[in-house]
């Protein structure tokens, strides 16, 4: 059987004591496809994925993944799923070929085509030179490289990656994605929790967490055209006066400085955004120039975890 | 099929580490052999040359020959002699000497009078070894005794030390220290190996493996039990190289009561993995045990001395039934069929111990 989505999971919550870590979430992630997580650090991203693996019970909920359910089944998961840990979890006093070969035995992969396999993975991953070196010793872009190389040694159907590039410079963290990309165009289903904008931009569908509750998820083109704000863009002299000065209109969401530019988000209500900024801009004798812009996923993310307070407010 | 492949690839892997973990290498090999030339040249029981000094009041003849028997006996070292008891409780004050004798002026008389002491002997009674020193001192016959009332009046009897005839301490320790070194080497590396995965985020990547816990224990469990065998080997050969200890009974039955032993403290390391998070939290709760496996188990002190209340803690340590176990064995030349309560107890211990474990090791994180 092969249902439509790689992860269904409905109500899935989980507490730690008074912590509620995830809280209702309701989850699709389409088979073949790049899900993103997106969210600060604490936002629930580790906890969702270990519940969906199996590593973590819900305290309430149901989840599916690759039809089977979870945690209850999750032995049959196993051989199914690669997971990439947050933290570097090789083994730093092996080899990488070490490694890779500990991996293909306990995967049991078959032994006719292992040598193939590693040597395929080594070549892919671009740690041929390494092959001798202790995995300990290595850099944060080729620990991440193995850690690929293993969790998708046993060709699984789902890759869950928390927070994968979170130790690697910005060349390897393409090089990572374009890795992402070709396993997906192949039909592994990918799940990738980050929290870099850029990342998120580039799954084909994501949900932004924020202290554990799914506050949006969608195609990043859906989210960017559904925030339900303006985006006003600033160029002013003096931008931190002019910040605060805007920070006051009782309509402004939030205002962002980006160098000598700010943005400020103001609900889509608001009839004309621009006269209002320039209002008080002028009346104050600051020169400033305020245009409409398009929101980015950035914007989309500082919209939709106002919520929260707007509502309180 | 492939549930053993995975143990073997577990297995190789520990072996893997253990030959790149030259610390833990180097504590397997290096610490049966310092713990049995420390224990077996240090720790002595049989004590000799206490520091001692004579105020002989006396001064006769008789009194003179008893100084010099005093001194033939080794047991004491004479390094001075003062004029009254008074100076000698001072050096015994300041730590200068561990006995004192006095011998009254009339010591003669008293020699033959039975009612009165005719020594006194001052004693550094805060260390009992050498109260009990002094105490078979007292046993020593006066020469010269004309009446020969002291001979005919003390009870004669006569002890024969069966097994260890020469009294020497490490025959005694060593079978002991096996069960000492074992316990802390195996307890600590199987709670250390476990720990330092779930330290290292190495579990996390394991259980989202095929790998099931008890795959992952047999596979972790198995390489200790062949160090544990190899540190038996070894410290039966320095036994009987250095300290000529002797293996009476049968080498075999030895190893299989080894074999039970090791068993059972891999599973009470297993369950200390289980409820500790941080290696040095498995280090303390081995410290914890290891203590009680020193000191109750009949390693230090004769079991039957101890307090009841010590004897049933004593009961529940595997040291315990272990050292019975070896003393037995080496010593004694008893079968494993004499003392098979002991192989009961260890082999219950290892069941129970392991049922735990498993139970509390789960393959989830929370």
């Amino acid at each position: 059987m092969n249902g439509e989505f790689a992860i269904k999971a409905r109500g899935l919550t989980k507490r730690f004591g008074d912590l509620e870590a995830v809280s209702h979430l309701d989850l699709d992630a389409p088979r073949g496809q790049i899900y993103g997580f997106l969210g600060p650090n604490g936002s629930g991203k580790s906890t969702t994925i270990r519940m969906l693996c199996g590593l973590l019970t819900p305290t309430e909920g149901t989840a599916t993944v690759l039809d089977t359910e979870v945690p209850g089944d999750a032995r049959l998961l196993k051989p199914k799923i690669g997971y990439m840990t947050q933290k570097f979890s090789l083994f730093g006093d092996l080899t990488v070929l070490e490694n890779l070969q500990f991996i293909a035995e306990i995967y049991s992969f078959p032994k006719a085509d292992r040598v193939g396999r590693i040597d395929e993975l080594l070549d892919r991953y671009d740690l041929i030179g390494q092959r001798k070196q202790l995995a300990g010793t290595m850099s944060g872009g080729q620990k991440q490289r193995l850690a690929l190389a293993c969790s998708v040694l046993h060709h699984p159907e789902l890759l869950l990656l928390d927070e994968p590039t979170s130790a690697v410079d910005p060349q390897s963290r393409r090089d990572f994605w374009a890795a992402l990309f070709r396993l997906a165009e192949r039909g592994t289903t990918i799940l990738v929790s980050t929290h870099y904008m850029d990342e998120a931009e580039r799954c084909h569908r994501l949900a932004i967490l924020d202290h554990g509750v799914k506050v949006a998820d969608g195609t990043p083109t859906e989210l960017q055209a559904s925030t339900g704000m303006h985006i006003i863009e600033v160029r002013a002299d003096e931008p931190y006066n002019a910040q605060a000065l805007i920070a006051r209109i009782p309509e402004v969401a939030s205002v962002t400085q980006l160098g000598v530019r700010l943005r400020v988000l103001m609900p889509d209500s608001v009839s004309d955004p621009i006269a209002a900024v320039n209002g008080v801009l002028q009346s104050a004798g600051l020169p400033a120039n305020a245009t409409l812009s398009s929101a980015t996923l950035e914007d989309v993310f500082v919209a939709v975890t106002l919520e929260p307070q707007k509502a309180a407010a | 099929m492939n549930s053993l492949s995975r143990i073997l690839a577990i297995l190789r892997k520990e072996v893997r580490q253990l030959r790149r973990d030259h610390l833990t290498f180097g504590m397997v090999v290096g610490l049966p052999i310092i713990q049995m030339l420390m224990f077996g040249y240090a720790i002595n029981t049989d004590v000799r040359n206490l520091r001692t000094a004579i105020a002989n009041q006396a001064d006769s003849h008789l009194s003179q020959q008893f100084v010099a028997e005093l001194a033939q006996t080794q047991v004491v070292d004479i390094v001075a002699h003062v004029d009254t008891p008074q100076a000698l409780e001072d050096l015994l004050r300041a730590g200068e000497i561990s006995i004192g004798v006095y011998i009254p002026h009339d010591f003669d008389r008293r020699v033959v009078d039975s009612t009165r002491a005719a020594i006194h002997l001052l004693v550094d009674g805060s260390d009992p070894t050498i109260l009990g020193v002094a105490n078979q001192l007292r046993a020593m016959p006066i020469g010269f005794d004309t009446s020969g009332r002291n001979k005919t009046e003390s009870l004669q009897v006569e002890v024969r030390p069966y097994y260890n005839p020469e009294r020497r301490t490490p025959v005694n320790i060593v079978p002991g220290l096996m069960g000492v070194i074992l316990t802390m080497t195996m307890i600590m590396f199987t709670a250390v190996a476990i720990v330092r995965e779930r330290e290292r985020g190495n579990l996390e990547l394991l259980i989202n493996t095929p790998v099931s816990s008890a795959e992952l224990m047999i596979g972790k469990v198995v390489p200790y039990i062949l160090i544990g065998m190899l540190q038996l080997a070894l410290i039966l050969a320095v036994g009987r190289l250095l300290f000529d200890v002797p293996v009476r009974g049968s080498i075999v039955d030895l190893y299989l009561a080894a074999a039970a032993f090791i068993a059972a403290n891999l599973s009470l390391g297993l369950l200390i993995s289980t409820a500790t998070k941080t290696q040095f939290q498995a280090m303390q709760m081995t410290v914890f045990i290891l203590l009680p496996s020193i000191l109750l188990s009949g390693f230090m002190f004769p079991f039957d001395g101890m307090p009841k209340f010590a004897q049933w803690i004593g009961e529940l340590l595997p040291n315990t039934h272990f050292i019975r176990l070896t003393r037995g064995i080496m010593l004694r030349d008893a079968a494993l069929g004499d003392l098979y309560m002991e192989v009961v107890f260890l082999v219950a211990f290892t069941l129970v111990a392991m049922t735990a474990a498993a139970m509390r090791f789960t393959d989830r994180l929370d």
